[in-house]
């Protein structure tokens, strides 16, 4: 990273740590939202940008991940850091089983998609079926006062949860951008390019995709230990669902696959342009349930048509702060 | 289980699923022979139901005469986002075309939702209750119409794609892309031909499901989902195959729905996605991926 | 260093490769000729681990190979490239080369001066920091041995480098294949067309027709061989 991009970056950085003391508590929400959706789609990035393996059914790990620790606490009391290890673990085992499945059998591209959407959506018809779980009735957690920060069970004023996600969303770029310029960068971008030529030149190509989405589903599970303490509330019609597997893409995508800050550029032009819009059509008296996933779904086409390799790259490059 | 009841059963998930296939041939010929992965296939299909409930309530149009409307429109809208959208997509990664799809699909759930509302809608035609009773054994009136109208338009696409110069034409660039272009078919104008039929498909499927199934906007992707478990265990490839596959995903719909609970028959088509993706990838009757 | 034995390979019915063996001595240079269609780059693949060989065997440096997976095989130090090449288009010359040298360098570092170093040899070095996907044919071939090269292998298999190149880059590429095999040691097995690279490299020439060896030799010999001359080179060999 050049001068510039270090000095934006630290400029970016200090006006988040100070944002919860200047918004007003709406604003904190998207922010924490806009927060949740970068982090998340930086774990997907991971499996599709670096491994170049496209995952539709990421909702897969942010269900199990939050539904596992929502039931740990909610029924034998045990707070979300230990849950998350539980969620990890599952996620960990589920991606292992896909990604093996996928790899073992030569399964890639469309097929590997369909393969995870079939999989979200099996487990997300099977959790409508899971008493232990709530079944379709959803699982509610405790919901406790909103003042004091209770970090042992993860409850407290909305700043915590933003502050947790800043951290976390940090915490992915930092670790991103290490393994980016790592072994595992160079190896699983070679795979990406060009499989056979990676195994020409030593890569097991299986265990190294299995790394990526393995890495990915853990990172996930985290997304969803967050969205259960934060929400408190879940459904499988909805955790599960594959527009919420599009919506996690949906940051990557429009920022830029692959890249680094992609995800979280991508997280935040959209939120902020469709809730702007909503806003605004909302003042003129036009509130219409499904605009705001009309205008997503524009958005993303017209990325998709005219900057295929999403807004970051050709950003950076006007803002001249290289990769 | 009486067996009359689960005779019943069977034959009503066999008519269901040659309207399945109908729908899955659409995305035999998109997938197989255009080979863009059409993830907005369920929403063309509610769409089109939606078309046909609109029709009815407008003008009272029955739906196998509607069909015939909607189909057509359904071509040149197809053929059109063939041609000004997907076209220049071929050369770009395949990530990037299926987001594409997902992005048309994503406006096309939403646009339904803000066009009718969440409400379910449906249509009610005279012979909506009507049945045929051979002893015990009950067939559905606008099911078996819906069979025949389904064998129908399948039969005249396959007469299409075998006895046609078009139709051969479009095989062949399936067949061989490179090839094609270079003995001088105009491969974008077949491709988009190819598209535009494979959403008429979907536009008589639609039409012909809205008489059973009650249309939501959020119906879509559980449609797209089962014309490429169909597609896929059908074998990708072969009109056959598709056709094959609906019946038999019809059918065992109908028989998971019987024997096990009605809200789980989906996971049953998931898993044998799954199965058919590990273990017989060219499913059923495709050739070799 | 490489001892083929008796290696078959059967597509589908199709006999592409028959009870093919030769044996490809250490630090030596030797051609794979023959007509298109004779099995040579099925040899390689069966080499090289893409596909396992039917029946036979494969002994390198001691070691029985036959039916290990490509990146094995490369471990055990056995370079190849690709008859079309394989760049990774969207990565720098460095960053192609620096994929093959992080199979053996402990450390991005260490990989990034083993790749230099390669560049060099191969004269890429100026062009180190352009994108794979914009290079030339002869600049592509060239990164192409270079990305094997940084695995520093044992054995080197060029499948036909030099087809697309002028007769000035195809006398470039020689030297430099010369200059390793006499520096570093290098074996190389090479597939060929281009009969003069093959006349100024190679010590030992096989042939392969319909997926037999037909003949086998120094390369005078060789291309005074009748069958070899009916089969592929014709009655006229200007050298």
């Amino acid at each position: 990273m050049n001068r510039r991009a270090l000095g934006l970056l630290a400029i970016l950085g200090i006006f988040l740590l100070i944002f919860p003391k200047i918004a007003n508590p709406y604003l904190v929400s998207v922010a924490t939202l806009i927060l949740y959706l970068a982090y998340t789609g930086q774990a997907w990035n991971v499996m599709m940008g670096f491994a170049g393996q496209l995952s539709l059914g990421h909702s897969l790990y942010v269900g199990v991940g939050a539904y596992a620790s929502a039931a740990l606490f909610s029924r034998y009391g045990i707070g979300p850091w230990a849950g998350v290890w539980l969620s990890i673990a599952l996620c960990v085992a589920l991606g292992a089983a896909i990604g093996f499945l996928a790899f073992r059998f030569g399964i890639s591209g469309v097929y590997f998609a369909l393969l995870t959407i079939a999989f979200a959506e099996f487990t997300r018809v099977g959790f409508d079926h899971l008493d232990w779980t709530g079944g379709s009735g959803g699982l509610f957690l405790k919901v406790a006062q909103r003042d004091q920060i209770d970090l042992a069970n993860f409850r407290g004023p909305p700043e915590m949860y933003y502050y947790t996600m800043l951290f976390l969303c940090a915490l992915a770029l930092w670790g991103c951008s290490r393994l980016l310029k790592s072994k595992a960068g160079y190896y699983w971008q070679a795979i990406r390019e060009n499989e056979e030529a990676a195994q020409a030149l030593g890569i097991n190509t299986f265990r190294w995709k299995m790394l990526a989405v393995v890495i990915s589903a853990a990172m996930t599970a985290v997304s969803g230990v967050f969205f259960a303490f934060y929400y408190n509330n879940l459904f499988p019609e909805q955790i599960f669902h594959i527009s919420r597997s599009i919506e996690i893409i949906l940051g990557p995508v429009i920022g830029g696959v692959g890249t680094l800050f992609g995800p979280i550029l991508g997280a935040t032009v959209l939120t902020v342009l469709s809730d702007s819009i909503t806003e605004l059509l909302a003042q003129f008296g036009w509130e219409i349930p499904g605009i705001k996933q009309v205008f997503y779904g524009v958005v993303l086409l017209l990325v998709i048509m005219f900057l295929p390799n999403g807004i970051w790259p050709a950003l950076s490059r006007k803002l001249g702060l290289g990769k | 289980m009486p067996l009359d009841l689960v005779a019943n059963v069977i034959i009503a998930g066999v008519l269901t699923g040659m309207v399945y296939g109908l729908m899955a041939l659409g995305l035999s010929v998109i997938f197989g022979i255009v080979r863009v992965v059409n993830f907005a296939h369920g929403e063309m299909m509610a769409v089109a139901m939606y078309a046909a409930v609109s029709l009815f309530a407008a003008f009272h149009l029955d739906p196998f005469l509607a069909a015939v409307p909607i189909a057509a429109g359904f071509f040149v809208l197809g053929y059109l986002l063939q041609a000004g959208l997907i076209n220049p997509f071929i050369t770009r990664p395949e990530h990037s075309q299926f987001m594409l799809m997902v992005a048309v699909a994503t406006i096309m759930v939403n646009g339904m939702l803000m066009a009718f509302g969440p409400d379910a809608r449906n249509v009610q035609t005279d012979y909506q209750l009507d049945s045929w009773e051979f002893g015990k054994i009950i067939v559905d009136k606008p099911r078996a119409f819906a069979a025949m109208m389904a064998i129908a338009a399948s039969s005249a696409l396959f007469a299409f794609f075998r006895l046609t110069l078009t139709g051969k034409a479009i095989r062949a660039c399936a067949d061989n892309h490179l090839g094609a272009l270079v003995v001088g078919l105009n491969v974008k104008h077949l491709y988009s031909l190819t598209f535009g039929l494979g959403a008429a498909c979907v536009a008589i499927a639609g039409c012909m499901m809205i008489l059973f199934v009650d249309v939501t906007p959020g119906l879509g992707p559980g449609y797209t989902l089962l014309a490429f478990i169909i597609v896929i265990v059908g074998g990708l490839g072969s009109m056959t195959g598709a056709l094959l596959g609906g019946v038999l995903i019809g059918l065992s719909e109908a028989l998971a729905g019987l024997f096990i609970q009605p809200s789980a028959k989906s996971m049953f088509g998931f898993a044998l996605l799954i199965l058919v993706l590990l273990f017989r990838p060219q499913g059923l009757l495709g050739r070799r991926p | 260093m490489l001892s083929v034995a008796g290696i078959s390979k059967s597509f589908r019915g199709l006999k592409a490769v028959s009870g093919a063996s030769f044996d490809v001595a250490q630090g030596s240079i030797t051609a794979l000729i023959g007509p298109n269609g004779a099995g040579k780059t099925t040899c390689f693949n069966m080499i090289a681990g893409v596909f396992p060989p039917d029946s036979g065997e494969i002994i390198f440096d001691g070691g029985k190979i036959q039916g290990m997976r490509p990146d094995q095989v490369c471990a055990a130090g056995i370079g190849r490239t690709f008859q079309i090449v394989k760049p990774f288009a969207g990565l720098s010359v460095l960053d192609n080369v620096m994929v093959g040298a992080l199979l053996r360098e402990k450390g991005v570092s260490a990989a990034r001066n083993l790749s230099l170093s390669v560049l060099k040899k191969l004269q890429l070095e100026e062009k180190q920091d352009a994108p794979a996907s914009t290079l030339t044919l002869p600049d592509r071939k060239r990164l192409e041995v270079a990305r094997a090269l940084a695995t520093r292998p044992k054995l080197l298999l060029l499948d036909e480098v030099m087809a697309g190149l002028r007769p000035t880059e195809c006398d470039l590429m020689v030297e430099v294949f010369r200059e390793l095999s006499r520096a570093d040691g290098l074996t190389i097995l090479l597939i060929e067309h281009v009969m003069r690279a093959v006349m100024a490299l190679a010590q030992k020439v096989m042939v392969l027709h319909h997926g037999e060896i037909i003949a086998g030799g120094a390369p005078a010999e060789v291309v005074r061989n009748q069958a070899v001359l009916d089969c592929y080179l014709g009655e006229e060999t200007e050298v």
